[in-house]
């Protein structure tokens, strides 16, 4: 469903993703972790369309993003690291939104929307603005608004991030059901490593661009002696914290401006 | 359509929902036609022009939808900030349609805010010459909300943060504002003012809508349309452009 060859992206003089091969099945729940700034986010913008590779080659669906963009948009749905939802519309106005700019056919997006906010607890609060919801109700809403035009693949980043325990684990079990029940591919990063073992198939680890290791979690600890994934996690990255002066979206965007400026 | 139908309609729902902001970018249009209109009415009479507030009320018109327009296509920079941008860059739909939903959106809330100045300015005594010249000076309003919401686009696919703005609003608006002739005739202005009047895109909306509204034009109505309409397509294509290029 997708694959990845020798995949780079460069900013100036900083190699974000360098020399990034792997590939994800259909209906494969597979994990993209690493340390803040590894390279996570510039895949997923890459893998999304929202960045041009400098390098290599990626495949969605048998598609190439960088000469069939639209076509691959249409079979993918996103939960960015950011929240993306019009705050000062309602919930079925941002599925409506969405579903038009997807052209998912209105009936269908009606019936569709309504399905959607009841899987995801929301329809009671359809008509509320979003701004009126709390952090799991918004990113419950992303997840329904992503999967309202029935995408094959599904990108969360760090969609449970700074959610509590609660609403993390309902959220996964819906992630886990709609990828049992609709064969939806799942490619997801998080930091919360348990959340990782408990519902990815597969797992890449990044580390200053580069993948380290890629395996099931039991691989993956097996193969660094650790009893959880955090610790084959810290055993192939290592414990330095990493410094990032500012959050992952406003760095890409400094680095972006500097290659802009350098070009 | 459909594409641009929806971000019309979003731009649209945003300002009717967002009470303060129209109340507050009245109150700029307000206090100077309150503050100048009469404060300079009598000396503007005893300098042989006229009626200031009837000269006025087009240049008030203008300002509104000079400020509302560029403020429309700089929230861009707060759908950038907020995230939503990167919802309408991973969809399925070409950059251009998104901008042109956008730019129409933008441009249609300017044109409510004018509307409403309009309205104001009747209030405060402005009675347009002709009843004729009222769909003319509609006209007008659109291009040139379509023209400035177009150009705050571009703007705002250029800035990378908040702060710049402020420098906009400085740099670019009110200079474009002070020197449309929007406060005082063109005619008997120093050779530099001139010039810079000349090379001032408000300065063809302002005089085609008094042209329209007061028959008091300067350039005369070719020239204002055909200055416009090219402006706008200038604008609307750098916007698109550089629309095309964002990075979310």
């Amino acid at each position: 469903m997708i694959r990845v060859e020798h995949l780079t992206k460069t900013f100036g003089e900083i190699q974000a993703v360098r020399d990034v091969t792997f590939e994800v099945g259909m209906g494969e729940i597979f994990a993209f972790l690493g340390p803040n700034g590894a390279g996570k986010t510039t895949t997923i913008k890459m893998l999304t369309t929202l960045l041009r590779p400098t390098g290599g080659k990626i495949e969605i669906d048998g598609l190439d993003p960088s000469t069939q963009q639209n076509e691959v948009r249409k079979r993918f749905g996103i939960v960015f690291q950011d929240p993306s939802l019009d705050d000062e519309l309602t919930a079925l106005e941002n599925l409506e939104l969405h579903g038009a700019l997807y052209e998912v056919p209105r009936k269908t997006r009606v019936e569709r929307s309504e399905s959607l906010l009841k899987l995801f607890e929301l329809w009671e609060r359809r008509n509320d603005p979003v701004k009126q919801f709390s952090g799991g109700m918004r990113r419950r809403l992303e997840i329904a608004r992503s999967l309202l035009h029935v995408p094959k693949i599904i990108f969360l980043d760090e969609p449970t991030l700074g959610l509590d325990p609660q609403t993390r684990n309902q959220l996964w079990a819906q992630v886990k059901k709609l990828n049992e029940e609709e064969r939806v591919t799942v490619f997801l990063t998080t930091h919360y490593m348990d959340e990782a073992d408990r519902t990815a198939h597969r797992i890449a680890i990044i580390d200053h661009g580069t993948i380290v290791a890629m395996g099931t979690p039991a691989e993956l600890k097996q193969q660094t002696n650790s009893d959880s994934l955090e610790g084959a996690f810290l055993a192939l990255t290592g414990n330095t914290i990493r410094s990032e002066s500012a959050d992952s979206a406003q760095s890409l965007r400094n680095m972006a401006q500097m290659w802009r400026k350098k070009r | 359509m459909t594409t641009i139908y929806v971000l019309w309609l979003r731009q649209v729902k945003r300002y009717l929902r967002s009470r303060p902001r129209i109340i507050a970018s009245l109150g700029q249009p307000l206090l100077y036609l309150l503050s100048f209109g009469f404060g300079f009415g009598a000396i503007f009479a005893k300098a042989g022009q006229g009626n200031y507030i009837q000269f006025l009320a087009p240049g008030m018109i203008g300002m509104t939808i000079l400020f509302t327009s560029i403020f429309s296509g700089i929230e861009l920079m707060f759908d950038r900030q907020f995230g939503f941008l990167k919802e309408m860059l991973v969809a399925p739909q070409p950059r251009l349609l998104l901008m042109i939903g956008r730019t129409l959106g933008g441009a249609t809330t300017a044109i409510f805010q004018g509307v409403i100045v309009v309205v104001i300015c009747m209030l405060c005594g402005f009675r347009p010459t002709s009843l004729l010249g009222i769909p003319l000076a509609f006209g007008y309003m659109v291009l040139i909300s379509v023209m400035f919401t177009a150009l705050g686009t571009a703007i705002a696919c250029s800035l990378s943060d908040m702060q710049g703005f402020q420098m906009v609003m400085n740099f670019l608006v009110m200079p474009i504002y002070f020197l449309s002739g929007a406060l005082f005739p063109l005619t008997n202005i120093p050779v530099v003012m001139k010039f810079f009047a000349a090379i001032d895109p408000l300065t063809y909306g302002v005089d085609g809508m008094r042209s329209a509204l007061i028959h008091q034009g300067v350039f005369g109505e070719l020239v204002d349309i055909a200055v416009l309409g090219g402006l706008t397509l200038a604008f609307l294509a750098i916007g698109a452009r550089q629309f095309s290029r964002i990075e979310a």
